[in-house]
């Protein structure tokens, strides 16, 4: 068991940051905490995608020197499409926010629950 | 009751996943794709650091629908807050001299570390889109401090397309000198020198300089409206 936690921690670690994301988007109803919920998951996404290219004593891929060893860089594949989805967070965040306070000013609540009720 | 439900979920999303993932081991090299692109990406593209010729050379078509992506979402937050509703003349509390002062210190300096940071993306950690996020905190902080202050509009919006029009023609150039979308026909030269790599560094500084006027302008339409 321990032996499990210590060689999966950082998947433990991703896997529970995108739990705690689901987890706030299904059940909180103020729309601002479901944007922050959607922020965590997305968090949590890149973490993963990051440990699954690590290598055990992993440099960073880049030879800025001679005589780099370029036996243990990490996979450079993981960290470039965390770099894209990094900057499509910040975006997804953007919009989200802009059409909440769009909502906000449309009904004058951010609970999700009262915005179904008047649906107009 | 809905909580109660949610937990469940969560817990039968949560043993499906550590099933499947305590086949991949932590730490164990798993693409060969990773390994070719340490082994072969200096020779091939000339940039120094692999990731930025991953983003850029050998994905750099995917590297244009991000950019496409970010676009969008900046013209879909314009479109959605672009006011029907007449604003309120809200008055300014201006900031103290403390941090009007600091702000505008500190302002040339983000600038110039933000340059720093995507023009030297092939040789360093970092690149255009870093260090376009580092150049709109400096406008962030320009909002902070000097609350009348605002930017330009036209400049950024003119900045912004002049950075998506550079990345797109230099792909087109690509197109006609070597046949294919983002071939690299400038000299590769020697890796670690600032002036290496062909195209990279040239479509990185446009990347930079549309992002950060991007993200710029989506901090002017969040702060106009609030």
């Amino acid at each position: 068991m321990m032996s499990f936690l210590a060689d999966y921690i950082y998947y433990i670690g991703a896997f529970g940051l995108i739990l705690i994301g689901f987890y706030i988007i299904l059940v909180k109803h103020n729309l601002i905490k479901v944007i922050i919920g959607l922020g965590i998951l997305d968090t949590g996404v890149n973490l993963f995608l990051i440990s699954v290219g690590y290598i055990t004593k992993g440099t960073a891929p880049i030879f800025s020197g001679p005589g780099i060893d370029s036996e243990h860089m990490v996979d450079p594949v993981p960290q470039a499409l965390v770099l894209t989805a990094i900057v499509i967070g910040v975006a997804v965040l953007a919009l989200a926010l802009s059409l909440a306070i769009r909502l906000y000013q449309h009904y004058d609540t951010l609970n999700l629950r009262k915005i179904r009720e008047q649906r107009w | 009751m809905r909580r109660i439900v949610a937990i469940l979920l969560l817990i039968i999303v949560a043993v499906g996943i550590s099933r499947s993932l305590a086949k991949i081991p932590f730490g164990a090299p798993k693409t060969k794709v990773g390994r070719h692109y340490i082994n072969e990406g200096v020779k091939e593209t000339g940039a120094a650091n692999i990731v930025t010729s991953v983003v850029l050379s050998y994905r750099g078509f995917d590297t244009l629908g991000e950019v496409t992506v970010l676009f969008i979402a900046a013209i879909g937050l314009g479109a959605v807050l672009t006011g029907t509703t007449e604003k309120k003349a809200r008055k300014i509390q201006p900031a103290s001299l403390v941090l009007y002062t600091g702000c505008r210190l500190l302002f040339p300096l983000i600038l110039v570390f933000g340059s720093y940071i995507f023009i030297h993306g092939h040789l360093t950690p970092g690149g255009g889109f870093q260090g376009g996020a580092i150049i709109a905190s400096g406008f962030l902080l320009i909002y902070l401090g000097c609350r009348e202050r605002r930017i330009n509009r036209v400049v950024s919006n003119l900045v912004e397309s002049l950075g998506g029009l550079i990345f797109v023609v230099i792909g087109l150039l690509g197109l006609v000198f070597g046949g294919y979308f983002l071939f690299n026909f400038l000299p590769k030269g020697t890796a670690n020198a600032l002036f290496s790599a062909g195209i990279i560094p040239i479509v990185y500084i446009a990347i930079g300089f549309k992002v950060g006027s991007e993200l710029a302008g989506i901090i002017d339409n969040l702060i106009e409206e609030s």
